[in-house]
């Protein structure tokens, strides 16, 4: 009894301190789990708060007198049309004299106008000798002062617009003849260097190209990999080699990969730089072992007794495992390959290094031709000076970013709908 | 191409050869025999036999005609051409070449290389219908020979299996391939590189400033190669990465397990990996749009002086990146320690975090160092986060809030934009990447051994 009571009076001692240990143990994983969650809110806020503004361009409504003495039927294609643009802008405010003044003047209105007014004539030739209202981009800058990205209070010599520029932009908006609009560009038109032309489309291609590659090449062969080693290989030192190799392979940093593709496809084979068929087969070795990976697990899965069962009413082993085992496991092998083509999609370090970076204005036609992804795109984005791309690039990291959600949560669903537990 | 018209005819006559085969499986079994097989692997064997011989001569043939032709037209130019230097005979084929397909052409050819291009031409062409006179031919033998074979005790089946079986263990070493392609490629481009810089110097050098000269006049026309700042960095970068991420990881991780309810755990865990699910692109702009210039502001405030591409803003975002990686690791591990253990420790009047730390911790530790592992080499590996966020110039410090370099960076800048392939400064990358991949190997087989081998533990 004695020591019993002496025993319950040193833990009764030490209680207290104890369970204040437990409190701030616990307290330390609650703020372990905080701190992820924030990092992550802070991340998406960054992003959406920069690149919402994006999607709408400020546009400039413009009186544009079609001369037919610039454009006729003759020259349809090849007219002066930014002339006529700078004529109305010159309308607009005709008390603009000197050459400097003037250029400033033009310069609020995006080089891109002309080509759009080339469009409507081209469209409806009755235009020409009318006068037309047209709505064309305003210049990055102008754009950049509408959304408030611009400090008016900075010496003008620290802005890209001096204050006679933005007298004038202010005298447009009090006319109404600026106005913030669906900027359609955005997901249509190729890489420009201008950022109020510039768009998502040609890389968006790029990607797509890029990924079907990845695809058509990495599910057949991943699948044959994974059902080899999970239903045929023996157990051998091989074999074994064979499994720590694909292990590791998925651990290697994706810029080797880059450096093989560069050394192998570019140089070696001589397939064409920059182009979606070498991006792809880049990809492809770089998501194979997720694959096999994943589609080792699903055939694993699937249990014994399917197999038995099918030998004993007489299938080849090989019969067993194309017609009941492999079509179980697929739906786990297809969540996986979803993951590995997620994962392709945001890669963007190999791509570098097969020369998928280049400044590629036009839409990609083909599996040969120069192309860049999005995240490359992202990237050739985010190194680019001007204030307006900071917006472009969070609005393309939106973009991907809703790829992505939509793949992973193909893949849930994939996993949720068809995945059966036995 | 050829090849594109060549398809079409081909896939035309496999798809005819299958139904042949199958239609004469079926008149074999229709006199009352009984068939070895089902006849679709009549069909199939057919098929096979008249599309596998004819793709691997098309393969062979795309793969060698460069090599030949090349051969071919070198063996019939003039002399003063063939006893050129090997780059300048390459630019002369590449003058033939663009002649043959009527490209712009550098200076006026003259007789010789007209001759030549016009010769490539016409060997060009024959070559391709040879090839598609050879494809149709050998389709055409193996379907008459293949379709011979169709009789009732025929084993196609066994046939085709053994094909597909081909298949199925070429595509399993396809993954050897690659490493050895790895291997081989990095190696052998380090090696011509080692030829230009001796090895010590490259591993032990404190210089690294890769400017090549054009000219060997110029001043500073040899570059220096010294690894060891371009490592430091990394290894700079990786600690701050791996500090932030293995607390913050390894905490969460218990927390979830131990502690939070399953719903909080159901909405908590998917929402940590989606930062793993973000590419690493958007972590780059991240860190240097939204982190660097913060830590810069928060370091001025306080008196610092902070690079605008400091280590520690990436260091940060790399962490922050390797956070869902550690969490999730260590989660499995800890998730795989035996509910006995725990219920052993609480009986015995230990509080849930003695239990933690003195009994699920020690039980787990080998499986978490190997996922700490497998982060680091990760955050070795780490390429767009740094290249967007870090710096070029490679300075040998450990402050955190100096620019550094890492081994990725370097090797990014070296290879992107146009490169001649001979120089010193693009096989440096190779050189980087040889350390890179060794490094990471290295990392990868020990926590994957180490894991393994904590999993068979209490398996």
């Amino acid at each position: 009894m004695e020591s019993h009571s002496g025993i319950a009076a040193v833990v009764k001692k030490t209680l207290n301190r104890r369970y204040r240990a437990e409190r701030r143990f616990r307290r330390i994983g609650l703020a372990a789990v905080a701190v992820g969650l924030l990092f992550l809110a802070v991340l998406f806020t960054a992003i959406v708060s920069k690149g919402y503004t994006a999607f709408q361009q400020t546009h400039v409504l413009l009186d544009v007198y079609v001369d037919p003495d610039v454009v006729h039927v003759g020259n349809l294609d090849s007219a002066d049309y930014q002339g006529l643009i700078k004529a109305s802008l010159r309308e607009l405010f005709p008390d603009v004299k000197g050459h400097r003044d003037k250029r400033n003047l033009y310069k609020l209105v995006s080089s891109g106008a002309g080509s759009i007014l080339r469009q409507k004539v081209l469209e409806d030739t009755s235009l020409i000798g009318r006068r037309i209202q047209i709505w064309v981009p305003a210049d990055d800058d102008v754009d950049m002062v509408i959304k408030g990205h611009v400090d008016r209070s900075l010496p003008e010599s620290q802005r890209r617009l001096n204050n006679k520029s933005l007298a004038w932009v202010d005298a447009l908006k009090e006319q109404g003849r600026l106005e913030k609009r669906w900027n359609l560009t955005f997901f249509t038109a190729g890489d420009s260097r201008e950022p109020e032309l510039a768009g998502i489309w040609g890389a968006t291609v790029g990607s797509f190209y890029t990924l079907l590659i990845t695809l058509s090449l990495s599910f057949p062969l991943g699948t044959a990999a994974a059902v080899y080693l999970e239903e045929f290989a023996p157990r051998n030192r091989w074999t074994d080699l064979l499994e720590v190799n694909i292990n590791n392979l998925a651990a290697v940093p994706s810029i080797v990969f880059g450096l093989l593709g560069l050394a192998v496809f570019l140089n070696f084979f001589g397939l064409p730089r920059s182009s979606p068929l070498v991006g792809g087969l880049v990809l492809t070795l770089m998501t194979l072992p997720t694959i096999i990976i994943a589609g080792r697990a699903a055939l694993q899965s699937v249990p014994p007794s399917i197999r038995d069962a099918a030998l004993a009413v007489g299938a080849s082993k090989m019969q067993a495992v194309f017609h009941h085992v492999l079509p179980l496991a697929l739906p786990g092998m297809l969540t996986g390959t979803i993951i590995g083509m997620a994962r392709a999609l945001g890669e963007t370090a190999p791509l570098l290094m097969v020369g998928m970076v280049a400044f590629i204005v036009d839409i990609p036609r083909g599996f040969t031709d120069a192309a860049t992804a999005l995240p490359v795109q992202i990237f050739l984005w985010a190194d680019s000076p001007e204030r307006a791309f900071v917006e472009k690039t969070s609005a393309a990291i939106m973009v991907l970013l809703g790829f992505l959600i939509l793949m992973n949560g193909a893949a849930v669903f994939l996993r949720n709908r068809y995945e059966r537990r036995w | 191409m050829t090849i594109g018209v060549l398809w079409i005819p081909l896939v035309l006559l496999a798809a005819t050869s299958y139904l042949l085969g199958r239609k004469r499986a079926v008149q074999a079994a229709s006199t009352g025999v009984r068939l070895h097989s089902r006849p679709t692997y009549y069909g199939t064997y057919v098929a096979l036999w008249c599309l596998l011989p004819a793709v691997g001569v098309a393969a062979l043939w795309i793969a060698l005609e460069p090599w030949v032709l090349t051969h071919l037209i070198v063996r019939d130019l003039p002399d003063s051409y063939r006893h050129l230097p090997p780059d300048r005979l390459g630019l002369v084929l590449n003058d033939v070449k663009n002649l043959a397909t009527g490209a712009m052409v550098s200076g006026e050819p003259d007789a010789a290389l007209r001759a030549a291009a016009d010769h490539y031409r016409s060997l060009r062409s024959l070559g391709a219908s040879a090839m598609v006179v050879a494809c149709f031919s050998l389709a055409l033998l193996g379907l008459f020979w293949s379709i011979r074979r169709v009789r009732a005790d025929f084993r196609a089946r066994n046939q085709v299996e053994r094909v597909i079986r081909g298949f199925l263990i070429l595509s399993a070493t396809l993954a050897v391939f690659t490493t050895v392609g790895i291997v081989l490629s990095v190696l052998f481009e380090a090696l011509r590189f080692f030829r230009a810089v001796p090895p010590w110097e490259f591993f032990f050098g404190l210089q690294w400033s890769p400017q090549m000269a054009i000219r060997a006049d110029q001043v500073g026309s040899s570059g220096a190669f010294g690894m060891i700042p371009v490592f430091t960095g990394t290894m700079l970068i990786s600690a701050i990465a791996m500090g932030l991420a293995v607390p913050v990881g390894l905490f969460s991780a218990i927390y979830l397990s131990e502690y939070a309810s399953r719903a909080v755990r159901a909405v908590v865990k998917p929402l940590l990996e989606i930062l793993a699910g973000v590419p690493t692109v958007v972590y780059g702009f991240f860190a240097a749009l939204t982190v660097g210039p913060t830590i810069r502001h928060m370091g001025e405030w306080l008196g610092l002086e902070v690079a605008s591409e400091s280590a520690l803003a990436a260091g940060l975002v790399m962490g922050i990146m390797i956070i869902p990686f550690i969490s999730s690791l260590s989660d499995d591990v800890i998730n795989a320690v035996p509910q006995d253990l725990r219920d052993g420790s609480l009986a015995l009047g230990a509080t849930r975090s003695e239990t933690i730390r003195q009994v699920v911790l020690p039980a787990a530790l080998p499986g978490i160092m190997g996922g700490v592992l497998l982060g680091v080499s990760r955050a070795i590996g780490e390429t767009m986060i740094v290249v967007m966020a870090a710096g070029l110039s490679a300075n040998l410090t450990m402050n955190p809030l100096q620019a550094v370099t890492t081994v990725t960076v370097q090797i990014v800048t070296l290879l992107v934009g146009d490169q001649e392939f001979d120089s010193p400064k693009t096989l440096a990358a190779f050189a980087l990447g040889l350390v890179l991949f060794l490094v990471t190997l290295v990392l990868n087989v020990i926590s994957l051994a180490v894991v393994r081998r904590y999993r068979e533990q209490y398996e």
